[in-house]
């Protein structure tokens, strides 16, 4: 018995490998995406913060932040966020019809899939040339 | 605990290469994964050049060639060949599949195949399934009833009976629950995609009694709601059922006992 234990212990089983040879195609990563875009929300959440804090501090804060937002870094971190905002969205109303027990059909969710796609980068130029025109920059 | 990359002495590393015989006009490259418990070591991704023209149209055909004409030493679990047993459930092509029902013409270049993801191998493509057995002994799968047992057997109407229909052909070949990654994870404490249908399969039967205490077992963060639509699983099931639907049968379940 001991024996037997000594021989067990020494072998040590593999893992067999999953995410490095699996593929999943578009709803997998969609999955990944909700995650990820849920997790630069917290930025943004900060950045939000930020702008409402300056303008509540008075003219020499909101210049900070003017000038950051204004940047092209700026810019660019805002449109990051746009579209994390807005493709977050989309996935939560992908959840919100399973959590109704819907839209379990393979067809069905591969379509949903692409739509959340298109509709979250759509809205995001329709977002921003909005905000241009307002600006009256358009 | 999400782990990105396979822990030490998991990585499969290149192996040898069994070439077709000279003038095979119509070869096709099988990988397969090997590892062998006696030797130990890292495993290898061993290549097979299988004559096309002398095999049959599955990848359990090539599988079965390569065995009986190349290599001896190759190990994997078969035994039906139609689909019906789910033995030879492995990852092929990048999904989880059944080596008997799929089709090598649907592959385009080398036929890669793997043992089902994230599972102890026990050797080449036979994954440890004690886990997932244990796991399903755990949901209780068989008619709990508290009522006196009938002279006759327990009755269902043709529509109570309709409702096991997606759920009844589940062969628990392990496809579904080894694609997800909240499975891969969190195996040791979620669920995952097979037992939960099984789950599913208890609480929807009108004839099953013991619904209650079933939901009470379910409720809990990890054993049911790690479960955050992936759809991994409904697309791999062989048998064209959706664990995912099952899922949220569930929990909706859940939700409506506690309004």
């Amino acid at each position: 018995m001991a024996e037997t234990e000594t021989i067990k212990s020494k072998v040590v089983r593999p893992l067999s490998p999953h995410i490095s040879i699996y593929r999943g195609g578009l709803t997998m990563m969609l999955s990944i995406v909700h995650r990820i875009t849920g997790g630069a929300l917290y930025f943004g959440t900060l950045l939000l913060a930020w702008w409402l804090i300056a303008a509540a501090t008075g003219p020499e804060a909101y210049a900070h932040f003017q000038w950051f937002v204004t940047s092209w870094i700026g810019k660019l971190v805002l449109l990051g966020y746009t579209w994390a905002l807005l493709h977050h969205m989309m996935g939560g109303f992908r959840h919100f019809m399973w959590d109704t027990g819907r839209g379990f059909e393979l067809g069905t969710v591969e379509l949903v899939a692409r739509l959340s796609v298109v509709l979250s980068l759509s809205l995001t130029v329709v977002v921003w040339v909005l905000g241009y025109y307002m600006a009256g920059a358009l | 605990m999400v782990e990105l990359a396979l822990p030490k002495g998991s990585a499969p590393k290149k192996g040898k290469t069994f070439k077709a015989p000279k003038g095979t006009k119509n070869v096709k490259a099988f990988q397969i994964y090997r590892w062998n418990p006696d030797e130990g070591g890292n495993p290898s991704l061993d290549t097979y050049e299988v004559n096309m023209d002398e095999c049959g149209p599955m990848v359990l055909d090539a599988l079965i060639k390569i065995k009986d004409e190349m290599d001896p030493t190759v190990t994997f679990r078969r035994s039906c060949r139609e689909g019906i047993c789910g033995s030879c459930a492995m990852n092929i092509d990048g999904t989880n599949t059944l080596a008997c029902t799929k089709a090598i013409g649907e592959i385009r270049g080398k036929a890669k195949v793997y043992p089902l993801p994230h599972m102890p191998v026990i050797k080449d493509l036979v994954p440890d399934l004690t886990n997932f057995y244990a796991q399903h002994r755990s949901i209780e799968p068989w008619l709990k009833t508290t009522s006196p047992v009938p002279q006759t057997e327990w009755k269902q109407s043709i529509e109570d009976r309709e409702k096991l229909d997606g759920l009844y052909e589940c062969i628990l070949c392990a496809c579904c629950s080894t694609s997800c990654p909240s499975y891969w994870w969190n195996g040791d404490r979620y669920l995952g995609p097979a037992i939960l249908l099984q789950a599913y399969r208890w609480l929807i039967d009108s004839r099953d009694e013991g619904t209650g205490e079933r939901l009470d077992d379910l409720e809990d963060p990890f054993r049911l709601y790690r479960c955050h639509t992936i759809m991994n699983c409904a697309k791999v099931c062989p048998k064209g059922l959706s664990p995912a639907k099952a899922i949220a049968e569930i929990k909706m379940m859940m939700v409506e006992r506690s309004v």
